[in-house]
């Protein structure tokens, strides 16, 4: 029989009760699982192997993963999964930061899997409701929403109708449609993603939380990799989740005592510093845009350049002007550094939903650097404009920034032509065709169709179908295992050459941002050095992925001592905080060392995940050369003194008479055999062969040798 | 000649740490400054006058990201 949801008014394909449970330690010890092609729901435990190896948050995603499908799955075959986890610290209100989600699907861009975080209350609510992780697998045959009530103790599939997929409307709608009353949204968090998403490989999920203040949703992405993408494959319109009642003490700690005083010492420090630090609270991370253009990082016209004499167009200040004020805006409780800026009442002025006004979350800095300096357009309502609608269709704006900028790129050399691109005039600064190209992604129509599958598969068919230089394309196409590159300038930073390259999903700084320790203070001249922080800073940003963590709370502020201690880049204090508090969470006795440990052991379970479906090798982290060095006259010609300086004085190499040609050349034979170098001193480090494959011995040490592991370590050594 | 984040730096006679900031285009709002391994705090910059041959360190603390 089919019932009815008396609330929506949706039929129900599936309805499922569950015992509420206990959290304990910051874990609910269970499991989610739901297969939406066949309706099926059920809880799963957590072992003490999932909780003691992977930790949560990524880690556990990972592992379901591993289970869920084989080396020949690709990512929109049904046994494919999305997974999302908080992590054991996920959810506690005290430390600002704590309530991130991690996703982990298998990449529609690198065939892999992907990990992305997003704020906004998803993650923490499920661990209220419930559960430390929820896996989504299967395909529907039509549109479904999942609903969790995380009071009542259920679950339900039901059919999706006429809802568009838009995510400023979608998650509004449900929103409203699942909340007893206006004071009840506060109590809904909706995953979904947008049009974008079903025409595009590089589609993102959208997390809504609900802003009591502008009684309105707000958005947060879980943005790389085309999780989006996999989702609306899978037919899954959004996955709604209810909690009413959170409170400090939900995780219940063992040491809640630890938990405030930790936090409340932050708090301070964000009040105290903030504004004479990073201004995260009055813009947000838009705050580096004009930073990143003096110290020629800011990456301009497809990464050719690193600084542009309009940037003052997009700098920090002419965005504050346009950011809702006086309201420093948190993704989560507690979060006091505050960050998530929006502009409100943005009239819109192209597109299905031109004349509306809306609020725009953002802008972050990727968005203004992607959307604006890389693609040539410094008009900041256009930057706002392409960021409201990558969100709303689903699209990741890195993605689409990176891809555009190579596309225009292509058009000034003549690759791509307005025939070929169906009347875009797609030149560096063309903010008209820049939105048309992002319209036309939303419907998978005309070149918006080809753009959208990502640079990686545009490269092979602007090779098929126009003949382009394929070693040209593979030079300027900045992407590596296929994900596009997030928006800084490498070039002239070895060690963030390294920590682009180097990494497990792809080129996405979350791993390791070393350019201004390598290149401006020169704290990292050797290889050893080099290879040092790139251990230590990957492993040490992946335990924020397994704990539900942000980021920026640890670097984005800095105790007025810090620097004092002896390691200031690392910011001691902030590290033992975290020791403290996941051993307040949990209950466990961890040190720094062991926390990286914990990273360590999930870090190497992706690399062999990556070498199991047939990527995570040498070969694989391999750079395009546009992110190490000129590939074009004009390029080595913007930077001339720097370059001949350096061919000189490294290579003791005489440019008297040389043309630019050649001295690219013997540039390029320089910089790519450094690359290699670091490479071999990286691996090593690591515990890595050569080839890049974790060694046998490293996995004992970390006392991960899992039989599975082991079998396809050994096969590939 | 000074060293500068242990490289060779031009160096003129009076140059306080301020001016060589604002020769650098060191515009990162969270930089720790040390002079021959002492500390410069900010209110020192106008102030403090480097030597030739000093050792300066200009050490960007990382953000972003
Ligand atoms: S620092 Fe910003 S992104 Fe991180 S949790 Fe706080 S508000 Fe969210």
């Amino acid at each position: 029989m089919e019932l009815e949801n008396n609330q929506t008014g949706q039929p129900f394909l599936k309805e499922y009760s569950y015992d509420l449970g206990v959290l304990d330690r910051g874990y609910t010890n269970r499991t989610l699982y739901i297969n939406v092609g066949s309706y099926k729901i059920k809880e799963k435990p957590v072992t003490p192997l999932m909780k003691d190896k992977f930790i949560g948050g990524k880690g556990f995603g990972l592992y379901y993963l591993w289970q869920a499908v084989t080396e020949s799955t690709k990512w929109n075959d049904p046994e494919n999964e999305i997974i999302i986890s908080s992590g054991p610290v996920g959810g506690i209100t005290q430390y600002p930061g704590s309530g991130k989600s991690l996703v982990v699907t298998l990449s529609p861009l690198t065939n892999m899997p992907i990990d992305s975080n997003a704020g906004g209350y998803f993650g923490p609510f499920l661990k209220f409701a419930g559960f430390d992780a929820i896996e989504l697998q299967g395909k529907a045959d039509k549109d479904v929403i999942i609903f969790i009530d995380g009071n009542k103790g259920t679950i339900s599939i039901e059919e999706a109708h006429g809802e568009t997929s838009d995510t400023h409307i979608l998650g509004g709608q449900l929103t409203e449609k699942y909340a007893d009353n206006e004071e009840d949204r506060r109590n809904i968090a909706v995953i979904s993603t947008g049009s974008g998403a079903e025409h595009t490989n590089i589609g993102l999920l959208n997390f809504t939380f609900y802003d009591v203040r502008r009684k309105g949703i707000r958005l947060k992405q879980a943005g790389r990799g085309g999780i989006g993408t996999v989702f609306r494959d899978k037919h899954i319109k959004a996955v709604v989740i209810k909690f009413a009642g959170v409170k400090g003490n939900l995780n219940h700690p063992v040491d809640q005592l630890t938990l405030n005083k930790t936090g409340i010492k932050l708090h301070k420090e964000i009040h105290d510093l903030d504004n004479a630090q990073n201004r995260m609270r009055k813009i947000g991370t838009a705050n580096i845009i004009e930073v990143m253009d003096q110290y020629d990082l800011l990456p301009t016209h497809n990464y050719k350049f690193g600084a542009h004499k309009d940037t003052f167009k997009i700098a920090s200040d002419v965005f504050i002007s346009k950011v809702t004020q006086n309201s420093p805006d948190g993704c989560w409780h507690g979060c006091s550094m505050a960050c998530a800026k929006a502009a409100d009442h943005f009239e819109l002025k192209t597109g299905p939903y031109k004349g509306q006004k809306v609020t725009i979350d953002g802008p972050e800095y990727e968005n203004a650097a992607g959307l604006g300096s890389n693609c040539g357009i410094f008009d900041p309502d256009a930057i706002l404009e392409l960021n409201f609608y990558c969100d709303t269709y689903g699209i990741d704006t890195i993605s689409y920034a990176t891809l555009t900028a190579f596309v225009m790129e292509c058009y000034e050399n003549g690759i791509l032509n307005q025939e070929r691109t169906g009347g875009l005039e797609l030149n560096f600064g063309n903010t008209e065709a820049s939105l048309e190209l992002l319209h036309q992604m939303s419907q998978g129509v005309g070149f918006g169709k080809i753009a959208g599958l990502g640079i990686r598969k545009m490269k092979a068919y602007l090779a098929k179908e126009f003949g382009a230089d394929p070693q040209f394309l593979f030079d300027i196409g900045m992407e590596q295992k296929g994900l596009e590159f997030s928006e800084y300038l490498p070039k002239e930073s070895l060690a963030q050459q390294g920590g682009y390259g180097l990494t497990n999903k792809g080129p996405q700084h979350d791993e390791a941002w070393l350019i201004f320790m390598d290149m401006v203070n020169n704290q990292i001249p050797t290889f050893e050095d080099k290879a040092e922080a790139l251990h230590y800073y990957p492993m040490f940003r992946t335990w924020f992925g397994l704990n539900g963590l942000c980021k920026l709370p640890w670097n984005d502020i800095a105790p007025a001592d810090n620097k004092l201690t002896d390691e200031p880049a690392k910011i001691p204090e902030h590290v033992q905080n975290y020791v403290d508090i996941f051993n307040a969470v949990t209950g466990k006795a961890i040190d720094k060392h062991e926390l990286i440990r914990q990273s360590e052991r999930v870090y190497n379970f992706q690399r062999i995940f990556n070498i199991r479906m047939g990527f995570g090798k040498r070969v694989h982290d391999k750079l395009p050369y546009r992110a190490m060095g000129p590939v074009t006259v004009e390029e080595y010609v913007s930077r001339q003194e720097r370059y001949d300086k350096q061919l000189t004085e490294l290579l003791d190499y005489d440019t008297t008479g040389k043309s630019t040609e050649e001295k690219i050349k013997v540039m390029r034979d320089y910089r790519e055999s450094q690359y290699e170098k670091l490479t071999d001193a990286v691996y090593k480090r690591r515990g890595w062969t050569m080839d890049g494959v974790p060694t046998v011995e490293k996995l004992r040490e970390l006392e991960m040798d899992l039989p599975e592991l082991l079998e396809v370590v050994e096969k590939n050594m | 000649m000074i060293k500068l984040n242990n490289r060779e730096c031009e160096w003129q006679e009076g140059l306080t740490v301020q001016e060589l900031l604002k020769l650098k285009t060191f515009t990162y709002p969270r930089i720790i400054v040390y002079v021959n391994d002492k500390i410069i705090s900010p209110e020192d910059y106008a102030s403090t006058i480097i030597e030739d041959g000093d050792k300066v360190k200009a050490i960007h603390l990382m953000a972003g990201g």
